[in-house]
């Protein structure tokens, strides 16, 4: 569990009837072994897509650019059969909702030896690991092993999914929202699971639409708006004093802060401006920003903001 | 006034019967808001399904406005529907894939016979209420394939809306969707409420959503009789199930 993700000019497009969707466009970001990475944003601002991407995870109609390697992988280029070897073994997904991304008509215990067998290991292996894992979360793989998804609670169902993710060993786990429709309870048991992933030495990357959560799982963030990485840094420092217009937007439009809402919309994927996405809405806009795109600029606390504020003037 | 009284409602399982609401009582006034909180399996969701008079109960009754209600689902009259609008959590899950935004915001005007004959009114009509909940033209052409979840739950919302209620129940009408998105629907809403005294029924397992946005917030054990301890004082006990006549207290915890 070593390697480093290095995401470079990452650009996806989709080709639909509408014309070119641009749901990504040049990402680039660096996760080293054994760091957590939240990607946050609105629906529709890429931080899916970018998931998919890194997993090959993407439909046919689509036109990908840049580059991702995981370690020395180049995992743009890989074949499908180095791409089987890939999925769970080095990188591993746990899936938006465990409840229906397990088999409703087969027993837990079949599904995931099978699931551990597919990674590579033995029989009596795999069922020693995950016997391991599952422990290590506070389930025994003999109850569980024997029920049905619909017989385990939220946070069991939950529980299994990482174990799963966990079972190959992969550099990087991969949380595609993974507290979406969960009560408060659950999301405190579900962020402590998160975090012990990435004290196993496993690099994370969590997508979540959810501030209270990235505040609480700390690391870095990648704050995404229309397509663009718009904010990258310490989670610590965006919850303080986000560096983009739009993050300091987002956070005042939490209830518990001022619950009011950015004026308009995020503009249509179909038909980005040449200028900076986020500037009809902006209450900072000035001149040079319906001009050009603005580069990600360094701030004192670390941070990158892409907006013309932060540019050397 | 929107009120339940002591709604009991069973589902049938494998393992025999499920009790999913028990004797929950609340009352909803015009023009208030109200907060519903609680743990996934609390019997939430079923309960704003009684009050909005899509699932009959096995016991317990719901008045609105004076009028109690005998039948529940496509026997009640459409009259009493338009009163109860209901918002849920899934926009995806909740409108035809087949319609596009504008028709699946007027479908409940076309479904009940009262949409109105002239093209130019109902353009106008449709314009309105997607001026009021932040849809562009362009949108209202689309298929919900096409739009973001946030963009399909205002027009969620608007399609509420539209048969002008009374009262409006959102079952986690935000939880899938981002902050400012959030923010944007509840600030519709509040418009609404205080322009046409609409009661709102805030149901979420955002505790800190309910209680800054609503004047009052109960949890969901409180409603019922089994949720209270029994010597808990009559008054408090009363005043719990009531909890939607106290319109200024903030929140109440458990007793």
């Amino acid at each position: 569990m070593s390697a480093r993700l290095e995401v470079e000019d990452l650009s996806v497009g989709f080709r639909t009837r509408r014309g070119i969707v641009q749901a990504l466009t040049q990402a680039s970001v660096t996760v080293q072994p054994g760091e957590l990475l939240l990607v946050v944003g609105e629906s529709g601002s890429g931080k899916t897509v970018l998931a998919h991407a890194l997993l090959r995870l993407l439909p046919r109609n689509v036109d990908v650019s840049g580059s991702v390697r995981l370690g020395d992988q180049d995992l743009l280029a890989l074949s499908p059969a180095e791409l089987r070897r890939t999925r769970g073994r080095r990188m591993a997904l746990v899936p938006q909702s465990p409840a229906s991304s397990l088999n409703p008509v087969r027993k837990l215990g079949g599904q995931l030896v099978e699931g551990a067998r597919a990674r590579g290991l033995s029989e009596a292996g795999a069922r020693k690991r995950l016997r391991e894992l599952l422990a290590e979360l506070g389930l025994d793989l003999d109850v569980v092993g024997g029920r049905y998804v619909h017989q385990l609670s939220g946070g069991m169902q939950q529980r299994v999914v990482n174990a799963m993710a966990l079972v190959g060993e992969p550099d990087i786990v991969i949380a595609d929202e993974p507290t979406s429709g969960l009560d408060s309870d659950l999301v405190d048991t579900t962020a402590a699971q998160l975090r012990e992933i990435v004290a196993r030495g496993a690099s994370l990357l969590v997508i979540t639409h959810d501030l209270r959560l990235a505040a609480r799982l700390g690391g870095r963030l990648a704050l995404l708006y229309a397509s663009r990485i718009v904010e990258l840094g310490p989670t610590a420092a965006f919850f303080e004093a986000p560096a983009h217009p739009y993050g300091r937007e987002l956070l005042r439009a939490l209830p518990e802060r001022e619950g009011k809402p950015i004026p308009g919309m995020s503009p249509q994927l179909t038909a980005l401006p040449a200028h900076c996405a986020f500037a009809d809405r902006c209450p900072d806009r000035f001149d040079r920003c319906s001009e050009s795109v603005p580069e990600l600029y360094p701030r004192p606390s670390g941070a990158l903001a892409r907006c013309f504020l932060h540019a050397e003037r | 006034m929107l009120s339940a009284e002591a709604i009991t409602k069973t589902y049938r399982a494998a393992s025999g019967r499920v009790v999913a609401v028990d004797r929950a009582s609340l009352v909803l006034e015009r023009g208030a808001r109200l907060g519903l909180v609680g743990p996934s399996g609390t019997g939430k969701s079923t309960l704003a399904q009684v009050l909005a008079l899509l699932l009959a109960p096995d016991s317990g009754s719901v008045t609105i406005d004076g009028d109690r209600i005998g039948v529940w689902g496509v026997r009640c009259s459409r009259e009493l529907r338009h009163r109860v609008q209901l918002v849920f959590q899934a926009p995806r899950m909740s409108v035809d894939p087949r319609l596009r935004l504008g028709d699946a915001i007027l479908e409940p005007l076309a479904a009940s016979g009262l949409l109105p004959g002239d093209a130019g009114e109902r353009r106008a009509l449709l314009g309105s209420w997607a001026a009021q909940v932040g849809l562009t033209a362009d949108l209202l052409e689309r298929f919900p394939h096409e739009v973001s979840e946030g963009q399909l739950q205002r027009a969620c919302l608007a399609r509420a809306l539209v048969v002008r209620p009374r009262y409006l129940i959102c079952d986690e009408l935000s939880s899938m969707l981002d902050v400012s998105t959030q923010a944007a629907l509840l600030e519709t809403i509040a418009a609404v409420q205080r322009e046409q005294a609409l009661g709102v029924l805030l149901i979420t397992h955002d505790r800190v959503l309910a209680d800054t946005w609503c004047e009052a917030t109960a949890d969901v054990g409180e409603l019922s009789v089994a949720g209270q301890r029994q010597d808990a004082p009559a008054a408090a006990r009363e005043r719990t199930s009531n909890f939607g006549r106290l319109r200024r207290r903030r929140t109440f915890r458990s007793v």
